[in-house]
């Protein structure tokens, strides 16, 4: 069938393909462009393993199509990082508080928190568990991830970070 | 997992899409936000060979009040209803359920107009367009009309759509200043459907229930209308004995799936209890 032109611009970099229509953003993320970080937990659009950052937006992307993403500036947890290889506060704050253990879930929790931060700078411990509710994780009961996203809201607001007493 | 194979048009204009629309007949499908009609996709018991994408039509995405309605465009994201002050300043029960839909990715993205349009019973807007006794704009090649949300549901994904028409925009009347509202919504977790759902918008004075409107959610083969819970309410001070006939009345007319979410009767007596709930919240809401 024919195929269909698409551009994007994903984690700063000017992307071009062709997809066939019906390929699904997150495997053209990870077949085509071997951004593997984005990760395939379920076949519902529940799981939220494949969250990236869209046009500003949390999006599941496996449930869009590539097509849907033409002209689209994506960031995936492979943009994260500072160009000087510095971890972005959001992965310094998943690893300080041990916010995973198999990692499955955690680019997409990672690329969810980046943009709750954004809506919410600064959220109350129930603020961030109704803001990751698409996001869902089977190692950790979720209690370090949600302090691992109050590190990164301190540490990016500029307020020293206090060590979890706990 | 992985769709069957379609084509797809990405028209720019209403027009264009009606024409699009009029020509696939059967074989053809709208996209609008995609967070229903992907995942049929991906289970391929959705498989249209033509898929129309509406992103182009910016004119959709609009929310604009006049005097005494609110039309939203069928493009409107939940997140823009969810954020939209002047969603919340005008049909606070809008803003409320809108973030009882799924989760923050899905609301992103999914559109009011795709929840509408599906005619999926286990949605949440149906209900609330219903509540607010909303009227659907929808066009086709042959021109335009209105269908009243309470007139447009008849069936799991069955409704008064033609095959060739489009949902375009909303259109609210606005309830007045200070009714009281509700919509009450009991799942298994955070981001289901509803295991049994109720909305309410109510208007008072001197204690007393003035005006009401009772839909359900998720408990019939579409969105219901409860004209009798309804009735066993308008005049009363929402006394124990009225919030009783009430539920009673509504649960004679749910007729739920038995489902993961629960068996029929377990859903008939909960969907009972979110009619109290929300009556009870719109009512301490409402100021008379």
């Amino acid at each position: 069938m024919a195929k269909s032109h698409v551009k994007m611009n994903i984690n700063g970099r000017d992307v071009e393909s062709l997809v066939e229509p019906r390929t699904l953003l997150i495997h053209f993320l990870r077949e085509q462009l071997d951004l593997t970080g984005a990760h395939i937990g379920c076949d519902t659009t529940h799981c939220g393993a494949c969250t990236i950052d869209l046009n500003g937006k949390s999006v599941k992307s496996c449930t869009m199509f590539a097509v849907q993403a033409e002209g689209a500036k994506i960031t995936t947890i492979e943009g994260m990082a500072n160009a000087d290889g510095s971890l972005h506060a959001l992965q310094e704050g998943f690893r300080m508080m041990h916010g995973l253990q198999c990692g499955y879930c955690t680019p997409g929790m990672i690329m969810r928190a980046h943009r709750l931060l954004q809506e919410n700078p600064n959220p109350s411990d129930e603020e961030i568990r109704f803001g990751i509710s698409g996001n869902l994780c089977r190692c950790t009961g979720y209690q370090n991830i949600v302090k691992a996203i109050q590190y990164a809201a301190a540490k990016l607001s500029g307020a020293a970070h206090v060590e979890a007493a706990q | 997992m992985i769709p069957a194979p379609f084509s797809y048009h990405r028209p720019k204009t209403v027009s264009e899409a009606a024409t699009l629309l009029a020509q696939f007949g059967d074989d053809g499908r709208l996209l609008a936000g995609g967070q229903s009609l992907i995942p049929m996709m991906k289970l391929r018991l959705a498989t249209p060979e033509h898929v129309i994408d509406l992103a182009g039509l910016d004119d959709l995405r609009t929310i604009e009040r006049t005097d005494n309605t609110l039309i939203i465009g069928a493009l409107t994201t939940q997140a823009e209803l969810a954020t939209s002050n002047v969603v919340a300043d005008a049909l606070p029960i809008v803003r409320e359920a809108s973030l009882l839909v799924a989760d923050p990715q899905v609301r992103y993205v999914g559109t009011l107009g795709g929840n509408l349009a599906n005619g999926d019973p286990g949605n949440d807007m149906p209900a609330v367009m219903m509540c607010l006794n909303a009227a659907f704009r929808l066009v086709s090649q042959g021109g335009t009309r209105s269908v009243k949300a309470r007139d447009f549901y008849q069936g799991t994904y069955v409704t008064a759509l033609k095959p060739d028409e489009i949902l375009t925009a909303i259109e609210i009347p606005l309830p007045p200043g200070g009714h009281g509202f509700a919509y009450e919504k009991l799942k298994r977790k955070i981001g289901d459907y509803a295991t049994a759902a109720a909305g309410v918008v109510l208007t008072a004075r001197d204690g007393r229930i003035t005006t009401c409107a009772i839909t359900l959610s998720n408990l019939a083969d579409k969105a219901l209308f409860a004209k009798d819970a309804v009735a066993a309410v308008v005049g009363s001070a929402l006394d124990k004995v009225a919030l009783e006939a009430a539920a009673k009345a509504a649960r004679a007319i749910m007729s739920p799936a038995s489902d993961a979410r629960g068996t029929a009767e377990y859903r008939t007596f909960v969907g009972g209890v979110m009619v109290e709930r929300a009556l009870q919240r719109a009512f301490a809401r409402a100021k008379n």
